[in-house]
């Protein structure tokens, strides 16, 4: 199976006066599992759409496995593709539904008998070739939609929100089957969602996208721990990352000050030399940790409210200035509401920001 | 919960109208019906039992005869022109074409007007001294010819042009509807797979659309038993006899011949013919209901 890289170069697609994607480049290398993941309307599935050469470019340039396909036919661009829908072809077997692509294209019978054979196998399709689609359950349409792209054995994948129409048991599941799959096939992958947690589980590389551009492009870790902006920082990680506003001060050692509390910033990794400005922190709440009174970083906080989750807990506190945050413990925490604790957050692993800007110091 | 004595009252008296209506409109009057077809009533109905002598009349009566082969002609080539245009119109307008909304009501319109209006306007269009083959010879076409209307063996195809031309416009908006309901994700899929359109819409949307063309495919059944207002209009079941039709048999006998005994015959004959078609459906489809 060959495995094609895709290449998009200053790509441009609006309908009507309307500009959806605006100078877009990004390189997906041969292999790689890419996830586009962003809020809804954020030009994700139309940048999908465009390289599957369902809708009409403006201008740039789409090139798959070194070849430019930005005016080529769908099905000549060696893609295969998996919709949110499933998209089955409903008075179909499931068999017939993996195979009539393939036989309309006039690939020779035995090939696709192997063909569906193999991919039945590796989605454990067998005991269903004969059903129609609406005799399965959600889980097992979306696998025979998989498997439809599978035996088309193209160059790169593509799942348009291939999960959003599962209840959260299946996607877990279906999630961890399509992330065998690409570890079994290594297979260019490009997997539209605007769930963080699929796309942290999957992706070798995201590309985060707001207002058609974007954002930042990076393996999942960078994404989770240095975010570029506080957009990112907000959309990426449940629950989600506390921003604290205040200013950085930097008389003597450079420090945060958020209303009475000064947080030292050494070992925080400034991108530039950093200035008395307003600014704002953002912690994400694994990392704030409980320390003792006496530690000259602490800060104190009242609990307002506890949420167990099981595995751990979410404390919910506001600082003596009113502003509020919350950090995960552990589930056998004596934490109760009303109680004052004494938390420091480390430098390491801040993130802070431009208020204005939004943009990472 | 029991309903009170109270309740049940008001509900069978809000029903009973409608009831009624049934019972002796539908149910009464189709057993007069069929009683009537077994006695010699001629201008008045009377009761004097003759069996079956007035179907054996029936079918050795040629204009009977003519109308049963002319409603089988006009119901096959009706319901299956009717259902292929409108399809096919409403494919055509399914290509996201402009004047979308203009081009439906066009072709939706000859729908809202009577067959009687229809059977005028197409006898005068089918008319050779005054329509289409006029408009051709004057315009130079000498040898143009188009008088299917005024020849026996062919005024029964020109019924069957108004009619398809009355209904099309219905079975386009049905199937419209049928078109618009299939998911966009499904077209998608398809031009991935690097499917041909016409084998998209062979292969894959007509058999989804089953429901679409059960419902035309009834709506327009039912118009071809009930032929009978666009024959009178368009060739009063002339040149001749070629062009009756069933329905109009039972009208013409009962009120202008005065043969109560062979119209009501004709009309038991037309119910039994529905019937032996409908039973065997709604049997499937309860058979089919029960299997759920």
């Amino acid at each position: 199976m060959q495995k094609s890289n895709v290449d998009i170069r200053s790509l441009q697609i609006g309908f009507g006066g309307l500009k959806v994607l605006e100078n877009l480049n990004l390189n997906v290398e041969a292999s790689e599992f890419l996830v586009l993941l962003g809020p809804s309307g954020c030009g994700k599935s139309t940048l999908l759409n465009a390289i599957a050469g369902l809708i009409d470019v403006r201008g740039g340039e789409i090139h798959i496995g070194g070849r430019d396909v930005t005016w080529a036919e769908p099905k000549d661009r060696g893609i295969a593709m998996v919709f949110q829908s499933y998209a089955l072809y409903p008075r179909m077997s499931v068999r017939r539904n993996m195979s009539f692509g393939l036989s309309v294209a006039g690939t020779p019978r035995d090939e696709i008998e192997r063909r569906v054979g193999e991919a039945a196998r590796m989605l454990q399709l067998n005991s269903l070739l004969d059903r129609r689609p609406s005799e399965l359950s959600g889980g097992q349409r979306q696998r025979v939609a998989i498997g439809r792209a599978l035996v088309r054995h193209a160059g790169v994948y593509l799942f348009d929100e291939p999960l959003s129409n599962l209840d959260a048991q299946l996607r877990a599941e279906l999630r961890v089957e399509i992330k065998r799959l690409h570890a079994r096939l290594g297979a260019t992958m490009i997997y539209v969602t605007h769930d963080q947690i699929e796309a942290l589980t999957l992706a070798d590389r995201i590309a985060v996208m707001q207002g058609g551009v974007i954002q930042q492009l990076d393996t999942p870790k960078k994404i989770y721990r240095e975010p570029v902006n506080r957009f990112v920082a907000s959309f990426v990680g449940s629950p989600a990352m506390n921003f604290i506003p205040g200013r950085i001060a930097r008389d003597g050692e450079t420090g945060f000050i958020a209303g009475a509390n000064r947080l030292g910033l050494n070992g925080y990794a400034f991108r530039g030399l950093p200035t008395d400005a307003p600014a704002v922190l953002g912690i994400r709440p694994e990392h704030i940790e409980l320390t003792a009174s006496d530690d000259p970083s602490a800060v104190s906080a009242r609990v307002e409210m506890v949420e167990p989750m099981g595995a751990d807990t979410l404390i919910w506190c506001r600082l003596a200035d009113n502003t509020a945050f919350s950090f995960r413990h552990d589930a056998d925490a004596q934490v109760c509401v009303g109680d004052t604790l004494n938390v420091r957050f480390p430098a390491e692993a801040l993130s802070l920001f431009d208020e204005i800007s939004g943009q990472r110091l | 919960m029991r309903l009170s004595l109270n309740s049940r009252i008001s509900a069978i008296t809000a029903l009973l109208p409608a009831l009624l209506v049934m019972l002796v409109v539908y149910i009464g009057a189709t057993g007069w019906t069929v009683w009537m077809s077994l006695t010699n009533s001629r201008m008045l109905p009377n009761n004097n039992f003759v069996g079956l002598r007035q179907y054996e009349m029936l079918f050795g009566n040629d204009r009977w005869i003519t109308s049963v082969h002319n409603i089988v002609i006009y119901g096959v080539l009706f319901v299956s022109l009717a259902l292929s245009i409108g399809f096919l119109l409403a494919v055509a307008i399914d290509q996201r074409v402009r004047a979308e909304d203009t081009i439906r009501s066009i072709y939706l319109y000859p729908y809202s007007m009577s067959f009687v209006v229809t059977g005028l306007v197409w006898q005068w269009l089918l008319n050779p001294t005054l329509g289409i083959q006029h408009v051709l010879r004057s315009w130079g076409f000498e040898g143009a010819t188009f008088d299917w209307i005024v020849r026996p063996e062919t005024a029964i195809y020109c019924l069957v042009i108004a009619g398809v031309w009355q209904a099309s416009g219905l079975v386009m908006a049905i199937m419209l509807a049928g078109l618009r309901g299939v998911d966009e994700e499904i077209w998608k899929a398809t031009r991935v797979d690097g499917l041909p359109k016409w084998r998209v819409y062979v292969s894959i949307i007509i058999p989804m659309m089953g429901a679409s063309f059960a419902t035309a495919a009834v709506l327009l059944s039912t118009g071809v038993v009930r032929l009978y207002d666009l024959s009178v209009a368009m060739t009063n079941g002339g040149p001749g006899i070629a062009s009756e039709v069933p329905a109009k048999f039972v009208m013409d006998h009962l009120f202008e011949r005065a043969n109560i005994g062979l119209a009501t015959a004709a009309a038991t004959t037309m119910l039994i013919t529905v019937i032996a078609v409908v039973a065997p459906y709604f049997y499937w489809r309860t058979r089919k209901g029960e299997m759920r």
